[in-house]
């Protein structure tokens, strides 16, 4: 628990602005991508994002790395509010957070040869000076490539080589904190866990923090200290990665944990308990009042519609751990249930 | 009838049909294509059979050949630039050189294809029941109002709530999940006996798809039709199908019941895929990864063309891995089950290596 807080995220939210024409009138709206959420990144920690498509995960990724501007919040990194640097001064926070994209083939620079690739981050940054290609061959054995494929351009590459190649441009800089945005998701199944491994690897060696956006609930699990499941721009329930997988209390995680396929019903052990959830997520142009999730729950009584539940720490987690700071289990509900039997049960091995 | 699939642990299947019989019977499909770096075998003498009130998957990562099979099926190739040969029989009938009038009468009223992407897949230009109400005109001798009638009836059958309206409206005013289901309500409208869905719900969230799953398990139970679920997702297959084949690098490499295999894989692939694989509901320290990458079709290695990969390959006497292709035998001690592998006894050895694991 000592480990010192790396990232502090407040209240952060991303509007985008649009004009939609209604009858004869122009009107503005906004697509409410993130509307105000919180969360703590510490050193050498991994947090995971889960939630489905436009629940602002990504929109969230691109805050925190400052590649988009957000329309209120805070962003602390080691104490610095970078919420509002300017660009010619982003140069600094770059060097520390750096991005993990999801897709191998459009990241990188076909024209660019792979020494170009890495070499550019360390001349922009003027680091390693008159030994960059050393630096470079170094990068790429640290994530398992030939380091005399230098001059080999991406297209001579597979996927999950391309991968890695994007991880080496992330780590080039020896960043603190590296954002990873779907990183596996592209990649063919037998590839994904070569990946997954080589970041774990890498995380333990340099002591990088991650915040892990997925949408695998599996590979986050592998993957993650902490989960904040999000759900239409809001954090619905934020803790430990165990307690969240074993025993969640917002719905929305248990519907999602609930309706993902798991391997394990083959082995025969399938879950007690199926909840399936009716409709799809709203729009977040006008998303629904009170608590966002209401229109698909099947707790929803009428003080869901009326008052928004805040993000509060979960009662029983108060008694048992006292209010240690960072540790807590949050959610955001007005009835909040534990449920324990959503998953498999695994012997533990 | 091959044995492959064995009909008698048929539990699930529709009463009113002759559930088990085989519907589609694909015998040493090959399936070639010219591309500029030479020719591509993408799919290389695949045999497997489809049948009524079963779903079999067919599961495999990108280039294994498992969706350039299935658009044989509908013939759905170029005819002038693809070379298929092999024998691809639809309710008894050949379809392996079937002029483009044979297909034009089967996709639809025998065969219907949903596909990953629903908004790619479903006419941008025209309302939702007026594509399903001309599917089936294509097929029935029935006036406008009729069709019309029968696409609102399988609008709601697919869940779609307010079929009457939403009959009047264009695709983009329906959600992922809602075109998805829209998409199945046209693959069913002329009762085919074989449904293909290519990846039908990757492009959609968990929530959803575990609607979409549901309602492709409900209505099989109730058309009784036969489903192939091409996908390379091992949970999505352990919790909807009956029967799997495993392609590799566009060879069938091993089949059998869907769950049985996944909870005793006998080929080192299948294995391997298995133990990479991270669970949402248990915890592991590492993932077993397989090494190396698929192959490319223009190179294929000689021999398995698993053998780079595998790592069971010294298990195997002498240097058949490396030279000869295996060919599809049982495996000692599993019923209905067949692999595409050289080691003598495959299950006990990947059981052992799961308990020193």
């Amino acid at each position: 628990m000592s480990d010192p807080t790396l990232l502090e995220v407040t209240d952060l939210v991303r509007h985008f602005p649009f004009r939609e024409v209604q009858g004869l009138r122009m009107v503005k709206a906004n697509v409410r991508a993130v509307d105000g959420i919180s969360f703590t990144v510490r050193q050498g920690q991994t947090l995971g994002l889960v939630g489905e498509s436009g629940c602002g995960k990504s929109t969230t990724a691109r805050l925190v790395t400052r590649l988009d501007t957000p329309t209120s919040g805070s962003i602390l990194f080691q104490g610095r509010d970078i919420t509002t640097v300017k660009e010619s001064q982003l140069r600094g926070i770059r060097r520390d957070i750096q991005m993990i994209f999801q897709d191998p083939y459009s990241s990188l620079n076909p024209r660019h040869t792979v020494g170009a690739i890495l070499g550019t981050p360390l001349r922009v940054h003027g680091l390693h000076r008159g030994k960059e290609k050393q630096r470079v061959q170094q990068l790429l054995e640290l994530v398992g490539l030939n380091p005399e494929h230098i001059n080999r351009y991406p297209s001579e590459f597979s996927g999950g080589q391309r991968q890695r190649i994007g991880i080496a441009r992330a780590l080039a800089v020896e960043p603190k904190l590296i954002i990873a945005d779907e990183p596996v998701s592209a990649l063919d199944v037998s590839i994904q866990a070569q990946v997954m491994n080589l970041l774990a690897t890498l995380r333990d060696e340099l002591d990088l923090a991650f915040i892990f956006v997925a949408h695998d609930l599996g590979v986050v699990r592998h993957f993650c200290d902490q989960v904040a499941v999000m759900y239409l721009g809001k954090i619905v329930e934020y803790g430990d990665k165990r307690k969240i997988y074993e025993a969640p209390e917002h719905p929305y995680t248990q519907a999602l944990l609930s309706a993902a396929p798991d391997i394990n019903v083959a082995r025969g052990i399938p879950p007690k308990e199926r909840i399936r959830l009716v409709g799809d997520v709203p729009s977040p142009i006008n998303p629904p009042s009170g608590c966002r999730f209401r229109t698909r729950c099947w707790k929803a009584q009428e003080v869901c519609a009326t008052t928004e539940p805040p993000l509060v720490a979960a009662e029983n987690d108060v008694a048992l751990r006292g209010a240690r700071e960072g540790g807590l289990h949050r959610h955001a509900c007005h009835f909040p249930e534990v449920k324990t039997h959503l998953v498999a049960e695994v012997e533990p091995a | 009838m091959s044995t492959a699939f064995g009909s008698p642990g048929a539990q699930t299947t529709a009463e009113a049909t002759h559930p088990g019989d085989v519907v589609l019977d694909v015998v040493d499909l090959t399936v070639t294509f010219p591309t500029e770096e030479g020719q591509v075998r993408a799919v290389s003498n695949l045999t497997y059979q489809a049948r009524l009130g079963r779903t079999l998957a067919i599961v495999g990562e990108s280039g294994s050949g498992k969706s350039v099979s299935s658009m044989a099926v509908l013939g759905l190739h170029n005819p002038k630039r693809t070379t298929i040969t092999g024998s691809i029989r639809l309710d008894g009938q050949e379809l392996v050189g079937a002029p483009r009038s044979t297909f034009e009468r089967i996709r639809s009223q025998k065969v219907a294809m949903v596909f990953q992407d629903p908004q790619s897949s479903l006419h941008p230009f025209y309302k939702v029941g007026k594509q399903i109400a001309e599917a089936y005109r294509a097929h029935h001798n029935v006036s406008r109002a009729v069709a019309e009638k029968r696409a609102v009836e399988m609008l709601d059958l697919v869940g779609i709530p307010n079929p009457q309206r939403r009959a009047h409206q264009y695709p983009h005013e329906f959600s992922g999940g809602m075109r998805q289901r829209a998409m199945i309500a046209l693959g069913l409208v002329n009762d085919p006996k074989l449904l293909i869905a290519d990846e039908p719900t990757t492009a959609l969230d968990v929530t959803v798809q575990a609607q979409i799953l549901d309602l492709i398990n409900e209505l099989q139970k109730e058309f009784g039709s036969a489903v192939i679920l091409i996908t390379h997702d091992l949970a999505v297959v352990a919790e909807t199908a009956d029967d799997i084949l495993v392609m590799y690098a566009g060879r069938g490499v091993e089949k059998g019941y869907a769950k049985e295999v996944l909870a005793q894989p006998s080929m080192p692939y299948t294995y391997g895929l298995l133990q990479s694989l991270p669970s949402h509901s248990e915890d592991v320290h590492e993932l077993k990864a397989i090494p190396g990458s698929p192959p490319s079709l223009l190179k294929l290695p000689s021999g398995c063309s698993f053998h780079p990969r595998c790592s069971f390959k010294d298990q195997v006497p002498g240097d058949a891995c490396w030279t000869q292709l295996p060919e599809w035998r049982p495996t000692p001690g599993l019923a209905n089950r067949q692999v595409r592998c050289h080691l003598p006894d495959p299950v006990a050895t990947l059981r052992q290596d799961e308990g020193i694991r």
